[in-house]
């Protein structure tokens, strides 16, 4: 009963001496706090509107994912990565596809890998919308928000157009896609590339030159390069200080080798310098998406997926009729796969950083262990450390320009 | 110098370390390498701080839970040198009574949340930690739900048993 007791008053102000002036206030940030723009807490100790020190408090909404995918056949893993960043989930879908197919060996088509590169290309633009949109909102600018994310809103609808869903998408099977991309995904596609340039630049002239933007945002947080490695960053805030650690650069997948592109580098590290990395790399992203158009149209037409029909189901009317069919039906679906037993670490590069799946495999139906490298994780322990002896309203804008994903940090 | 590979590296650490380094293979291409609870903070500070390996990312820890075994817990640590994209696998493995194993924050900060984690989740005491508290489950928890012994449903429900599905 007495600790009951001093539990409560602690939380009463702590009085340092008896001057009122050196008063300490107890802030909760959270957990359902407009400004962080998702479920998690952070405790703040308040010297007038600057942040003395804070303690985060994250797993408000732990899944238990990696527990769950200990007991799912790795298709049914798929959906579970929808839900770790789910404002970019097919770049995760594929990660994970990627992963296990690494596992199994399999080969993809390289129209395959470039209708992949489209999808996750598009899905780094929605990313970044949100996060740009946001931080603009958070400092005081909302029309630039509701101006982008008309297009977010048409990213979404190519993806209706793929996949059948929108947020959680669940895009392809282990082995490329479950369909074609058929006429009209295809032509929207052609006509977001056209569409999205105007209403980007438009976005970037109302924010990259704006005095009261650059003053609210430049040297704000600012971190060192070598700070940022310490604390394992990456992505594009990594890239923000000026490392040009890029996944789709160092370590290749899905042909991105081919494609001529350009990382963006910042050179303070500051909120600014996030803001005009992650701005740069959706022209960087557009331009991929046109070469990969192109590369498509030299590819043999009505390839989807790979040949592996002992991962790949087969068509349905085709289960119906062909007793070949059914039997590889019934065997993917009750997870009667010959898998090798190995393990993989595969990485992509999220919107957000460094998106690796590490698997371990014993031959059996479901994975041994599946561990889920989180770039929102990693990078936000740094936020609570780097607060302190900041102004409350910066500690806001930094927590925007890190892009921390609730689904990603808790998984 | 060359450009460091995978078998420069394995030098390097076995001139360094000796018997302390077993080679585990090169599974998709990912040097995997074992080492002794005792040794892997020097393993990791030689890592980081020679002017040459320069592995100084952090990508991951975790732990994965092997009961049938002695060592019922391997530790996995994943590092990068980013400046020759050389990555390596470290995997420690402990006692499955009370384990623990010296802290990595000494060497990256970044390690700090991600032993958090796995304490978390299997229980691996990382001695030495600034701040070992659970990070993602609630405080109250009595258990460590990545351990094996612990299921995900209900643990009487046999409709799933292979037994059914003629394995």
């Amino acid at each position: 009963m007495s600790e009951t007791i001093t539990k409560i008053s602690s939380n009463k102000p702590i009085y340092v001496d008896d001057d009122p002036q050196d008063e300490l206030i107890t802030l909760n940030i959270g957990p359902t706090h407009p400004a962080t723009h998702g479920v998690f807490q952070n405790v703040v100790q308040m010297d007038g509107e600057r942040i003395v020190s804070g303690v985060s408090t994250i797993g408000y909404i732990h899944r238990a994912f990696e527990k769950i995918a200990e007991h799912r056949p790795f298709y049914q893993i798929t959906p579970l990565t929808d839900r770790l960043n789910y404002c970019s989930s097919p770049i995760n879908n594929m990660g994970w596809h990627m992963t296990v197919e690494k596992l199994l060996n399999i080969e993809i088509p390289k129209r395959v890998q470039y209708m992949r590169v489209i999808v996750m290309e598009l899905a780094r633009i929605a990313d970044h919308i949100i996060c740009n949109g946001i931080l603009g909102v958070d400092t005081g600018a909302f029309s630039g928000f509701l101006y982008v994310m008309q297009e977010r809103e048409f990213i979404y609808e190519i993806y209706e157009e793929i996949c059948g869903a929108r947020l959680t998408t669940n895009i392809g099977r282990i082995g490329g896609f479950e369909r074609d991309f058929n006429e009209v995904a295809f032509a929207k596609i052609e006509e977001f590339l056209k569409r999205f340039p105007p209403v980007l630049k438009e976005f970037e002239e109302m924010f990259t030159r704006n005095r009261i933007f650059i003053e609210r945002t430049s040297g704000v947080a600012a971190v060192t390069p070598e700070e940022a490695l310490s604390y394992s960053w990456s992505g594009p805030i990594l890239r923000a200080t000026g490392i040009d650690y890029d996944v789709r650069i160092v370590d290749p997948y899905c042909s991105y080798e081919e494609f001529d592109f350009e990382i963006p580098v910042g050179t303070n590290g500051d909120v600014y310098d996030r803001f005009m990395v992650r701005n740069e790399e959706m022209w960087q992203s557009l331009r991929i998406i046109e070469q990969a158009l192109e590369k498509i149209s030299k590819e043999p037409k009505g390839v989807f997926h790979a040949d592996v029909p002992e991962f790949y189901l087969p068509p349905k009317e085709q289960v119906y009729t062909n007793m070949e069919a059914l039997i590889f039906h019934f065997k993917i679906v009750m997870g009667e796969w010959d898998t090798p037993q190995s393990e993989v670490y595969h990485a992509v590069e999220g919107a957000n950083g460094e998106l690796g799946f590490y698997l371990i495999h014993d031959g059996g139906r479901t994975p041994y262990r599946l561990h889920f490298r989180r770039p929102s994780f990693i990078n936000y322990q740094m936020f609570a450390p780097m607060s302190s002896g900041m102004l409350l309203s910066d500690a806001i804008l930094n927590m925007s320009s890190l892009n921390v994903i609730a689904g990603e940090l808790d998984a | 110098m060359d450009k460091l590979n995978n078998q420069i590296l394995l030098n390097h650490l076995v001139e360094k370390f000796g018997d302390q380094i077993q080679n585990i293979g090169e599974p998709h291409g990912l040097l995997t390498i074992e080492t002794s609870k005792d040794s892997i903070i020097e393993v990791l500070q030689y890592l980081k701080q020679d002017a040459y390996l320069k592995m100084n990312f952090l990508t991951d820890i975790t732990a994965v839970h092997y009961p049938n075994q002695p060592k019922a817990f391997a530790v996995v640590y994943h590092v990068h040198a980013m400046v020759y994209n050389v990555r390596l696998r470290i995997k420690v493995f402990i006692d499955g009574e009370n384990p623990s194993i010296p802290t990595a924050t000494t060497v990256y900060n970044g390690a700090n949340w991600m032993e958090r984690e796995t304490y978390d989740f299997f229980g691996i005491q990382f001695e030495g930690h600034p701040d070992l508290r659970r990070i993602l489950n609630m405080d109250e928890l009595d258990v460590f739900p990545m351990r094996r012994e612990y299921p995900l449903e209900d643990p009487n429900r046999i409709d799933k048993k292979d037994f059914y599905f003629g394995r």
